[in-house]
């Protein structure tokens, strides 16, 4: 999602680039004491893609920190490592983004079950299905509280991303869910997990969704599964076009990786025809 | 109602537009009306922080066009880094050639990556018609030289409007300048080896397809000084056989308007 937000409104995030450290530095840093320089570290890891072992290993290390602590008790240090973690591709990580499912900090929970989801091992399926435990009527909104029990969007698309096709009778309940977002994470999986158009229609459905933020998760769900019948509906979505185009691209390149052939086929093109226009 | 007075009413829905929602709604009757009074008012639009109306408000800038150029320009002198950044979008989508230097300038240096990506395939997109034939050549080469440096962008949408307008600018320059389109298809050759993005990748491929394919636009300009006479030959023929088909459709009695009139003109063009 971080990619998603950052170009909202055309900001650029190469211009992050201007803060550089080294690899070195950034690994020195995160084991550091300065807290703010370990915070920044373990960021700067995940968002330059640095996939050195020294990296990852820090990192996981860092999943465990007990220094760094907010008043209310969570964990900034251990969300970050663990958000950086799933951008760097080695599974080596799963089994310690596992433990962070158990973690007291919600924050630390989701960004865990956020990067299982990227990270591909399927051995995360089970213990992510134990987020879901007591289902919708567990997942009920908390007076008072900003956010669910359980990060349920986060789990949920992670088990679509996983092919978890054992968690589809768990993951229906959860259309119904009086939270938008959590019902467009559901349709979202149980497309991956199922191919049924119905569930890629529903997220059609929620371009038209009445606030922004909400067409805006809308695009990004759709681009994840790169539901072709939605490319003309993307295209007009009352939107950034910043966020229309990120979307298109998740189509094309699904329909790409799909299909592969040395012509660009009608489907790719009709999608290109849009991304054109939206420029 | 007179264009000048629906003008002023919509121009009044702007101003007194008393939230958010409300303004994103006014702007866009505004831009929807098309009209050049409204223009300064447009403008003014671009400079407030409601995106949503700024898109609006480009959509309608380049609707209306020239009349909008010089107004933009004028406003790229502000300080205004937001209202700059939606004119060169509004200039790009235009597409008047008095932008060329801006789109230049920001395409390779702009901050934000839609300036870039709106520059760039602005750049593309541009109507070098509207130059003296003496400085065409000399633009569309240093448009060509901005967008292959626009090619090495971080950002992988930047890097596809890039080659959007390197296609572009590829169709354009085919009249006046054949080489350039060489040297155009040669750049997308070596960019679809080295590019790492799926998407732009994909987008080169179909870039190579599309100038491989003959032109299907209208008929260039190259065969016409190339060929010379041989074209110009082929054209005489067609019209010949097209009067001659005419002809004998008129001595079958078909009546006025039959469908089939329209199919045998077309087939007689596609033989061609």
């Amino acid at each position: 999602m971080d990619e998603f937000t950052s170009e909202q409104f055309g900001a650029d995030s190469s211009a992050d680039q201007a803060a550089s450290l080294t690899i070195e530095q950034a690994i020195a840093n995160l084991q550091g004491d300065d807290w703010g320089q370990r915070y920044y570290a373990a960021w700067w890891l995940g968002r330059f893609r640095v996939r050195t072992p020294e990296a990852v290993e820090a990192l996981i290390a860092s999943l465990t920190d007990e220094a760094d602590r907010t008043p209310d008790g969570g964990y900034p240090l251990r969300r970050n490592a663990a958000r950086a973690l799933g951008k760097l591709n080695d599974r080596r990580a799963v089994p310690a983004l596992i433990q962070c499912l158990d973690c007291s900090d919600f924050y630390v929970r989701e960004a865990a079950a956020q990067s299982l989801g990227s990270l591909g091992d399927r051995a995360a399926a089970e213990p992510l299905l134990q987020l879901l435990a007591g289902g919708v009527e567990a997942a009920q909104p908390i007076p008072g509280c900003p956010h669910l029990a359980q990060p349920y969007d986060a789990v949920i698309e992670a088990l679509g991303a996983l092919g978890a096709t054992a968690a589809v009778p768990h993951l229906q309940p959860f259309l119904e869910h009086p939270t938008a977002i959590v019902q467009y994470a559901t349709a979202r999986a149980l497309y991956q997990l199922t191919g049924e158009a119905q569930y890629g229609e529903r997220l059609v459905t929620a371009l038209s969704g009445s606030t922004l933020q909400l067409r805006r998760a809308a695009l990004a769900d759709l681009g994840a599964i790169g539901y072709l019948p939605a490319a003309e509906a993307i295209a007009e979505t009352l939107a950034e076009n910043s966020l229309k185009l990120i979307s298109l691209k998740g189509l094309l390149e699904h329909q790409v990786n799909q299909t592969p052939s040395s012509e660009v086929s009608a489907e790719a093109i009709r999608v290109m025809s849009l991304m054109d226009s939206l420029l | 109602m007179s264009n000048a007075a629906l003008a002023q009413s919509l121009i009044r829905a702007v101003n007194e537009a008393a939230s958010a929602a409300s303004l994103l709604e006014a702007v866009q009757q505004l831009a929807a009306a098309q009209l050049e009074e409204t223009i300064p008012t447009l403008i003014a639009t671009l400079s407030y922080n409601n995106p949503g109306a700024a898109v609006a408000a480009v959509d309608g800038l380049v609707a209306i066009g020239k009349p909008a150029v010089q107004p933009l320009l004028d406003l790229l002198d502000s300080h205004n880094y937001t209202a700059r950044a939606w004119a060169i979008r509004a200039l790009a989508g235009i597409g008047d050639s008095r932008g060329l230097d801006e789109l230049l300038d920001a395409a390779q240096n702009d901050f934000a990556l839609s300036v870039r990506r709106a520059a760039a395939r602005g750049l593309g997109t541009l109507h070098w018609y509207e130059l003296a034939s003496d400085r065409v050549q000399a633009a569309q080469v240093a448009a060509l030289t901005a967008l292959l440096k626009v090619c090495q962008d971080p950002e992988w949408v930047v890097r596809y409007a890039a080659i959007t307008g390197l296609q572009a600018l590829a169709s354009a320059a085919s009249t006046l300048q054949p080489n350039l389109v060489l040297d155009i298809q040669h750049h997308l050759k070596q960019f679809a080896e080295t590019e790492t993005d799926l998407t732009v990748r994909t987008r080169i491929c179909w870039a190579q397809q599309q100038l491989r394919a003959p032109s299907t636009s209208s008929p260039s300009l190259v065969y016409a000084t190339d060929i010379g006479i041989g074209l110009e030959l082929d054209w005489q023929r067609t019209v010949d056989n097209l009067y001659q088909r005419k002809f004998e459709e008129r001595s079958h009695t078909l009546p006025e308007g039959d469908p089939r009139r329209y199919k045998k003109l077309v087939e007689v063009l596609q033989t061609h």
